[in-house]
């Protein structure tokens, strides 16, 4: 499987397991409130009066969990991980770098404990309060200095393709979080965003769509370079197409944004330009699609009996999918029809649960052994099983939200012959209404799925060094 | 749109787009140092990459994208200034003020220059204007009971009404109930008719001042008592002989304006309905705070021809059977 070149390095391991540990523990808990939240809206009374567990607060604790506390901490982890074996050099500012993962659970905490006693900024996936902002900065540009140091002190002359996107992600993101997040604070647990009216919904979707863009695609792109070539054991399929697709996919990227806001105050040339960008994305996106899935030419086989190799495939395969169902969507006159709708729900989540979690979830697999000095996770058949409840959890999702979706679609434009529409909000919500359920029980399975992880990681952390052997791969 | 900012638009896109081709271009021939289908030479932690070329199906899609990319930034708004070859606007850009907006709406129609909102309301007018006209000649009374009026009128409620009246018409706090026949200003067709074309505003005044706390509590016993509820008699007492303040809207025996043929809105007390609850505690609360309820005016939203269809239904909502009605 995985073949460990000793290169006598003396890599810091210590910063990667303790990233990867809590990506496993936020992806749970992440999760789980995913789930209840999918269940309110099918047993409304789930929220129990209770002013800090309803849907509205609890939501952007979903987001923020899922993407800031687990996909996050899981970039943290393989981009330490990566930028030290592929410079082969230790990591730079080490206790920098620690300060970045106490920091970082400092600011998740933070969140667990603000975000459902109400205190929020509003902005999508930029809830948290100023002070917070301040602390993600900081750990931000600690993040930036060590993984650039790294990168600067490397043994070996060329940079390789998974740091570009790492490098690109997190330049990005810094730029993308000081900008959407100045406000004027009126109090400690209070501020005022400085934009107003259309320029401030501009320059949040400008982010909102960018913290997709380059955190969720970029980052995790480079997790992929990484990981699919390392678990499959062969050469990346084209350098040539990593070059071209790395920087049309970041040209492009920076401009999508305006798609979220199709039909509303901002003006005609905005919205244009941000859909002609989003179509014209969808090329670069695939070439990472198509890198990815043609590494493994001539070993196509691995997959019957490696699961790990699984999950990053299929990881692949979704992220092929919503990249294309992406510029789709930004299309005007299909964006008329998907906007507001659960389609636009189920997208997001065949991005974060299809691609996020799954490659992350393949990483994690494959790093496990290496920093517990193991020839491989405790169960390989529990690794089967957690692709299988994945998987399937996924697809549930995905369709329940696209059959919801395209129904409240057609549903809200219906038409009668008078001119009136032909059915109310609440109709549509009660055609949705079985599908809440669907999506109910695809979350469960993904969690569940999560949960075997949980315990496939304990005993292979506690197991005694050395003492899981690598399964002989049949030739 | 200064011309300095629309340069400034056109300067970071084209760049990206053009950027992006002569990227393409450059590695669809083989400039890296190594043969085609051989590594590259560099390795990274053992992986090595192969200088393969880009696929050729994929080579296509980037151009073709691109080359559509051209052609919409050319035919619609995009570029800065640049209006777009069709000259298509989604509506009155750089308007500041709703009275700009309107203004510029009527010169744009005067001149014969419709944006696409514009377009669409004037289509929606025309194909569907005759339908409600061919009603609005109607009675009220008779549309009532007309089963296509009211599927009509049902579905201008449930779009119009209901997130307040509720979808069963059965109004929530603060928002009358519709099918009981208990009117603040009027059920008959041209009462209901001047509520929805041009609303109506309830001024309840917060009487603490004149009252004070042990004066509502009074006040509160005697209203309760009017609906027959048992009170303490001599806080009820006490109340009723400063009731005289309340009679001028609500009527000296408490039957409401309505009973008197006043305008004001003010609810029977007597009835035990209560538009914001009959609790002592929710009776003490208007006494002390007052209220101020608002029916929306729709005949701008509507129009008069819908708001007539509208009237049968609302009408027809408290008067099920034909034979009840009048």
């Amino acid at each position: 499987m995985s073949h460990t070149t000793s290169l006598n390095v003396d890599y810091n391991y210590s910063i990667v397991r303790l990233f990867t540990l809590t990506t496993v523990f936020w992806g749970i808990i992440g999760m789980t409130v995913g789930v209840l939240i999918a269940a309110q809206l099918y047993w409304p009374a789930l929220n129990f009066d209770t002013p800090w567990l309803t849907y509205s607060r609890l939501r952007p604790l979903h987001t923020s969990a899922v993407i800031f506390a687990f996909g996050t901490s899981a970039l943290f982890a393989t981009s330490y991980y990566v930028v030290q074996r592929t410079s082969q050099v230790r990591l730079f500012a080490e206790k920098l770098a620690l300060f970045t993962f106490w920091g970082w659970q400092a600011v998740i905490v933070s969140a667990v404990i603000t975000l459902p006693m109400g205190l929020t900024s509003t902005k999508e996936y930029a809830e948290l309060e100023w002070p917070i902002d301040i602390l993600i900065l900081l750990v931000w540009v600690s993040y930036a200095i060590v993984f650039f140091g790294t990168l600067a002190k490397r043994k070996v002359s060329h940079i390789y393709v998974a740091n570009w996107f790492f490098g690109g992600f997190i330049l990005t993101v810094a730029a993308l979080h000081v900008v959407n997040s100045m406000a004027i604070p009126i109090s400690a647990f209070k501020s005022y965003s400085i934009y107003a009216g259309a320029v401030d919904a501009m320059i949040q979707w400008w982010y909102g769509h960018n913290a997709v863009g380059f955190l969720l695609t970029a980052g995790f792109l480079g997790m992929m370079y990484y990981f699919v070539p390392k678990q499959a054991g062969r050469p990346v399929y084209s350098y040539r197409l990593s070059i071209v697709h790395f920087w049309a996919l970041i040209a492009l990227y920076i401009w999508a944004g305006p798609h979220h806001l199709h039909y509303t105050a901002l003006p005609d040339w905005t919205q244009s330009l941000g859909m002609v960008m989003s179509v014209v994305l969808f090329v670069p996106s695939w070439g990472g699609m198509i890198n990815g899935i043609m590494t493994l030419s001539g070993a196509w086989h691995k997959l019957k009996t490696d699961p790990i190799l699984r999950f990053l495939i299929v990881s692949l395969s979704f992220y092929g999918m919503s990249t294309f169902e992406g510029p789709m969507m930004a299309i005007k006159s299909v964006n008329a029809l998907s906007h507001y709708t659960d389609w636009t729900v189920g997208h997001v989540h065949s991005g974060a649960l299809g691609w996020v979690a799954m490659i992350s979830i393949g990483a994690i697999y494959h790093l496990i052994p290496v920093l517990y000095k193991q020839g491989r996770m405790y169960s390989i058949s529990l690794i089967n099983t957690h692709f299988w409840l994945h998987t399937i959890g996924v697809v549930l999702y995905i369709v329940a939200m696209w059959i919801s979706g395209i129904t409240q679609g057609m549903m809200w434009r219906a038409v009668n012959t008078d001119g009136t529409l032909t059915y109310s909000f609440v109709q549509s919500l009660e055609a949705s209404k079985p599908f809440y359920l669907m999506r109910f029980i695809g979350g469960v399975f993904v969690v569940v799925g999560m949960l075997l992880m949980a315990y496939n990681v304990y005993k292979t952390v506690r197991a005694k060094d050395e003492s899981l052997q690598p399964v002989p791969v049949a030739a | 749109m200064s011309n300095f900012w629309s340069a400034w638009i056109i300067v970071f896109t084209l760049p990206v787009l053009i950027g992006c081709a002569l990227l393409l271009k450059w590695n669809l021939s083989n400039h890296i140092g190594v043969a085609e289908d051989e590594t590259t030479g560099h390795e990274a932690d053992g992986i090595s990459e192969i200088n393969n070329p880009l696929p050729r199906w994929w080579t296509y899609m980037f151009i073709l994208t691109l080359v559509w990319s051209v052609f919409y930034l050319a035919a619609y708004p995009g570029l800065g200034q640049w209006k777009g070859l069709f000259g298509w606007t989604s509506s009155n850009q750089g308007i500041k003020s709703l009275e700009e907006s309107r203004l510029a709406v009527e010169q744009n129609r005067a001149a014969g220059k419709m944006v696409e909102l514009d377009r669409e309301m004037a289509h929606a007018d025309e194909v569907y204007g005759p339908v409600f006209q061919q009603f609005a000649k109607r009675d009220v009374l008779d549309l009532a009971y007309d089963d296509e009026a009211i599927k009509i009128g049902q579905r201008l409620f449930l779009q119009n009404c209901a997130l307040c009246h509720g979808s069963d018409a059965r109004g929530q706090q603060g928002f009358p109930n519709l099918t009981d026949n208990d009117w603040l200003y009027g059920g008959t067709a041209d009462k209901i008719k001047e509520t929805l074309l041009y609303g109506r505003k309830a001024a309840m005044p917060a009487w603490i001042d004149a009252l004070g706390e042990q004066g509502v509590k009074e006040m509160t016993a005697y209203v309760l008592s009017l609906s027959g509820r048992v009170v303490n008699d001599r806080e009820a007492d006490a109340g009723k002989a400063k009731f005289a303040m309340c009679a001028a809207c609500h009527g000296a025996d408490g039957k409401g304006s309505l009973a008197h043929n006043l305008p004001f809105g003010a609810p029977n007390l007597t009835d035990n309905i209560w538009l914001y609850g009959g609790s002592a505690k929710a009776v003490e609360e208007i006494l002390t705070k007052g209220r101020n309820g608002e029916m929306p005016a729709f005949q701008k939203t509507l129009g008069e021809d819908k708001v007539h269809i509208l009237t049968a239904y609302v009408y027809r909502l408290a008067h099920p059977d034909k034979a009840t009605s009048q």
